[in-house]
């Protein structure tokens, strides 16, 4: 066999010879199964790895009947993000109709719930509209940004400023506030959604803020759980692990930061979350076979520790998805194939 | 990328049961290939028929569960979501607030 044609976590192409692809793939399961402390991937996953990888195909997919839902974060921002003027109703019509899509979100330009909170009632209406004219199941969604909450943006004092002072109770003090205030915004936001008939909440990009924003997340789909008792809730994560900038959080007595998936997935599951979004992040200066064998390793043993349905986070520049604007179907489609036949996954 | 996905592992949504088995999943936190049983066995095809664009268009229309292609006269929208919602015996938001909110 010649040269196999990929990718780095850019984007850009590389040449790997057998030998650098095996190698990739080891040493990707590795350095995942290190941090996480979970199994590396098997010969034989390893295996159909290097043969996804060196299949001389361009696009490649799932065998039939191993295909999966697929849900969105940020959907109806994206259609305007390209420059496609169109409405809202028309962009989840588009998802719909002619991109196949098999659920969609309706969310504001500003995708976090603090802005959300003061013209939810403006809203309402286009998610009410939307409802009437389409036909799969929509969610509403943001994120609980809580950058969003300390100064300049918002009432309590920078975490980011205080702790290169030393002053770590400050710190720790104003993440503690801001979790109130940010759970408080996702439930009105939320509940306000859920009364105007939407299918399900989105709480994207959570832990982007770490173990403050992940534990805000949490209390807060377990307070719209306590409400709403049938609604769905689906809560995606920002990054492969929590990062502890408070460092003694907790949630049912178990300590946030530095978790990964298969452990923040139980937590999801005690909070009454539907379906978890688990993220694995990129890395560019590694190959693609690299990127994809790690992320695999840590949405595998999620998926096994889960006992509702994950949807794996494959955008740009997660999910061993190369960070790029535009990223490429070989990499993507090889990406899709192989992380859903490895993990059995419920979605992407 | 949603292209991507969507032939390289995704259902199809309305083109056969994507949508279907995803209302699964949401409303009684199913895991993909219990859903797709029971969405099989509701609309009475076989699971591998799911995700068959041909066949799943006659079954749509056969039942009014909504179409990619809605020709005059047949259930669209939240009229589809109704008959939806009786099919796969679940609650759709939606629906409830539909008919709370119609004149009786």
């Amino acid at each position: 066999m010649g040269k196999i044609l990929t990718r780095f976590g850019d984007g850009i192409c590389v040449e790997l010879t057998e030998s650098e692809l095996k190698q990739d793939l080891e040493e990707g399961t590795r350095d995942a199964a290190d941090r996480a402390n979970v199994p590396p991937l098997s010969e034989e996953e390893l295996k159909y790895l290097f043969d996804v990888f060196s299949s001389p195909y361009r696009f490649v997919s799932v065998e039939p009947g191993n295909e999966i839902i697929l849900s969105y974060d940020a959907g109806t921002l994206k259609i305007r993000r390209v420059g496609v003027n169109v409405d809202r109703i028309q962009a989840l019509q588009i998802y719909e109709k002619l991109l196949g899509a098999d659920t969609m979100e309706l969310c504001h330009v500003d995708y976090s719930f603090k802005p959300i909170k003061p013209i939810v009632t403006m809203e309402q209406p286009i998610l009410e509209q939307a409802l009437l004219s389409t036909h799969i199941p929509l969610f509403y969604g943001a994120m609980p940004n809580l950058g969003l909450y300390s100064q300049p943006d918002g009432p309590f004092p920078n975490p980011s400023e205080l702790l290169p002072m030393g002053k770590i109770a400050e710190a720790r003090e104003s993440y503690e506030a801001t979790i109130e205030d940010a759970i408080k915004d996702i439930v009105y936001a939320g509940s306000a959604m859920y009364e105007s008939g939407a299918d399900g909440i989105n709480l994207d990009t959570v832990g982007a803020a770490g173990d403050a924003d992940f534990l805000a997340s949490l209390k807060a789909a377990q307070k719209l759980k306590e409400k709403y008792p049938e609604m769905c809730i689906e809560l995606g994560m920002a990054g492969e692990f929590i990062l502890g900038m408070h460092g003694e959080l907790t949630y049912d007595g178990v300590r946030l930061a530095g978790l990964y998936p298969q452990d923040q997935v139980k937590l999801a599951e005690k909070a009454g979350v539907t379906i978890f979004g688990p993220v694995c992040n990129t890395n560019t200066t590694q190959s693609s076979p690299w990127n994809l064998s790690r992320a695999i390793t840590f949405m595998k043993a999620c998926g096994e520790a889960a006992s509702i349905p994950v949807h794996v986070n494959m955008g740009m520049g997660v999910g061993g998805v190369p960070v790029h604007d535009h990223p490429p179907i070989d990499v993507v489609s090889r990406a899709s194939k192989a992380m859903v036949e490895i993990c059995r996954l419920d979605g992407l | 990328m949603a292209l991507t996905h969507g032939h390289a592992s995704g259902m199809g949504g309305m083109r056969a049961a994507g949508d279907l088995v995803a209302r699964m999943q949401m409303t009684r936190g199913m895991k993909v290939q219990e859903a797709k049983k029971y969405v099989a066995d509701k609309l009475k095809v076989a699971v591998g028929e799911l995700t068959d664009p041909v066949i799943m268009t006659e079954v749509r229309d056969d039942l009014q569960i909504g179409a990619m292609t809605p020709l005059p006269g047949c259930a669209k929208g939240m009229e589809a979501k109704f008959r939806i919602a009786e099919l796969l015996g679940i609650d759709i938001n939606c629906v409830k607030r539909f008919s709370e909110k119609i004149s009786r």
